[in-house]
């Protein structure tokens, strides 16, 4: 102890290190990332608020909440959110037999889940406006109810439910497989049923896991084209997403129209996965 | 609550993991499943937990028929080895979990979880998660998760296995002062014979799915009914039939047993002695570990208290002469040594 205290006498009066220069402190990692991170990242989304800049305010606020734009991010975002729901759901569901059960092609069930990710979309698109159509093998079913699926909202929900399907299963899974299975009989043994022991005990440390998922899936959607293109009829104030309001205004060389609608939609989706990654912190607040 | 079970045997596939298990755990005793791992002491209390289902006999807990009742109706509590608290949960809510299953009022609840965290010694940390707790306290917690309910029977599946030895030791000597108070019946699993005779009533010692043993720890250690529980109770020296110390009549016996504390050793030689040799001197602290050579080279563990050792002073390479005060020869013959001798002081 005596040395201990005699050497940390001794360093308190050794005189005090110059601070190395700012290149001799930051580390060759810490500059690849933020290079990298600068040219992917940073700097295509400056150029994009700088083109939208180019716009004057008033301009700005015109074509950013005209009745064309506010359909669009309408049906964008809560199609998109209702995929993602939708996902978090299913997705849940399937995660959990994957992982909890045995049955044969289980293994060929597990890696055809990733199809959505490795299909082009547009071809994603075009298989799924064929089954979905009034005559389509599933579309047929609906028909007589009077229910249009292929060329409707409801066809732009159907195609991004499906190219964002994967991420809720693969971000689950391993949470899934870590889980122990000794929590469970602990609450059975407290006398809990199946059912409480569902809501209780194993959905509850699942929910930040899901949560990513959702968000994971919804900005997916909401960034989706190629599979809506060929799925919506892309008819104003019906089934057209922003996405594609931003393609038509490119066609007609209104670039400044289409850099408006494009950062709007950039902000809301910002400001989208805030919210989801603040739900996120609360949901891991015990662990 | 009493515990019977009858004639309980369990495959897993074409493994037999309980080979008819009769046992009687009476009313407020706590009694310990001792045996290595694959003995199926886990099983046996899982069957008894309703956790897994035995393939045929019966199980009576408080002289009711249970062996078909589910889990969650034979009202035990069960404790794990890796505590199995539930992590989005508070240390109060983790407490009052059975309770709020069972739809107990709220201020009875709340009362009750606060008589468990004083018991448990965690007043003041009910409001934090498992996972800011040390491993002690997380399994004191799932303790009083299990004791909050009131069980019939609580059943404690390795309880200690995954904390640190001093942790161990606390808590072992805790959970007997508990038990001595609140006379819980109470079961658990360990393959530690020195845990399982410090806290135990009775020891059940379980080995290939078979039960070899029941008595109380001195029983068990002073009368093993075979090989296995020799060895498995307690430091032992294995000694094949030929060697020179059968001379005194156990020649057509299995192999010969002697506990490293039964072991004299004299300066000369006093008509049965046998010679050896000292091959190595472990100090052990207040005891000494003395390792023997024989003359057919088989190797023969002695412990002395310092006193005694003091007094003989041997030394590596001292001739001397060994004379056993107690051995043990078995009919069945063990296919291999259970345990070795070890360099371990005697509990």
């Amino acid at each position: 102890m005596a040395t201990n205290l005699e050497l940390s006498a001794r360093l308190a009066q050794a005189p005090q290190r110059k601070t190395p220069a700012l290149w001799q402190r930051v580390s060759l990692p810490w500059t690849i990332t933020v290079t990298y991170l600068l040219i992917m990242l940073v700097l295509p989304i400056t150029a994009l608020f700088g083109k939208a800049l180019t716009v004057s305010p008033a301009e700005f606020w015109r074509i950013a909440t005209s009745d064309i734009a506010l359909s669009a991010y309408d049906v964008t975002f809560f199609t998109s959110l209702a995929a993602g729901l939708i996902n978090g759901v299913m997705g849940t569901l399937v995660a959990w037999v994957l992982v909890r059960y045995k049955f044969p092609g289980r293994k060929i069930v597990d890696a055809a889940v990733d199809l959505p990710f490795a299909l082009p979309t547009a071809v994603a698109g075009l298989v799924l406006a064929t089954v979905y159509r009034e005559t389509g093998w599933i579309g047929q079913f609906f028909a007589p109810f009077g229910i249009k699926i292929a060329f409707t909202r409801l066809g732009v929900l159907i195609a991004m439910i499906f190219i964002s399907f994967p991420f809720i299963v693969r971000t689950l899974q391993p949470v899934l497989q870590e889980m122990e299975k000794e929590a469970e009989e602990a609450s059975w043994s407290l006398g809990a049923t199946q059912v409480q022991t569902f809501f209780k005990v194993i959905l509850p440390p699942l929910i930040p896991a899901i949560l990513t998922g959702v968000a994971l899936g919804f900005s997916r959607a909401v960034g989706e084209y190629g599979s809506v293109i060929l799925i919506s009829s892309s008819i104003p104030f019906k089934d057209l997403i922003a996405p594609v309001l931003v393609f038509q205004r490119l066609e007609a060389y209104d670039y400044g129209g289409a850099t408006v609608i494009g950062t709007v939609l950039l902000l809301i989706s910002l400001a989208m996965l805030f919210v989801i990654n603040a739900l996120q912190q609360w949901g891991r607040r015990y662990a | 609550m009493s515990i019977l079970i009858e004639n309980v045997e369990k495959h897993f596939g074409t493994y037999q993991a309980l080979d008819n298990i009769n046992l009687e755990v009476k009313d407020g005793s706590l009694i310990a499943l001792l045996g290595p791992s694959g003995s199926g002491k886990s099983t046996l209390l899982r069957v008894i937990a309703g956790l897994e289902s035995a393939d045929s006999g019966r199980i009576y807990i408080d002289g009711e028929h249970a062996t078909n009742l589910d889990v969650r109706r034979r009202n035990i509590g069960f404790v794990f080895q890796h505590y199995a608290l539930f992590k989005h949960l508070t240390i109060r809510q983790n407490i009052a979990f059975g309770l709020e299953i069972r739809k107990s009022p709220k201020n009875e609840t709340k009362a009750r979880v606060e008589e468990l965290l004083d018991l448990v010694q965690l007043q003041g940390l009910g409001d934090r998660y498992p996972s800011q707790l040390s491993g002690g306290q997380r399994q004191r917690v799932a303790l009083a998760r299990a004791l909050a309910v009131k069980p019939q029977v609580l059943l404690l599946d390795e309880p200690f296995g995954a904390l640190d030895a001093k942790v161990r030791k606390e808590l072992r000597s805790w959970l007997r002062r508990l038990h001595d108070e609140f006379h819980v019946t109470s079961v658990f699993v360990t393959h530690d014979q020195e845990e399982a005779m410090e806290v135990a009533d009775d020891i059940v010692i379980m080995n290939q799915g078979r039960i070899e043993q029941i008595g109380s720890p001195a029983a068990v250690y002073d009368n093993p009914s075979s090989s296995f529980v020799m060895s498995f109770i307690g430091p032992v020296n294995v000694l094949s039939r030929n060697t020179k110390l059968f001379k005194d009549g156990h020649a057509n016996g299995g192999d010969l047993f002697i506990r490293p504390h039964d072991i004299e050793v004299l300066t000369n030689e006093n008509g049965t002695a046998i010679p050896a040799t000292v091959d190595r001197v472990i100090h052990l602290g207040w005891e000494v570990q003395v390792e023997l050579l024989l003359e057919d080279r088989q190797l023969l563990t002695a412990h002395f208290g310092r006193e005694k050792f003091d007094a003989l002073n041997l030394q590596p390479g001292q001739s001397v002469f060994v004379k056993p005060k107690f051995t043990k020869v078995f009919g069945d013959s063990l296919a291999e040594p259970v345990a070795e001798p070890v360099a371990e002081p005697v509990a």
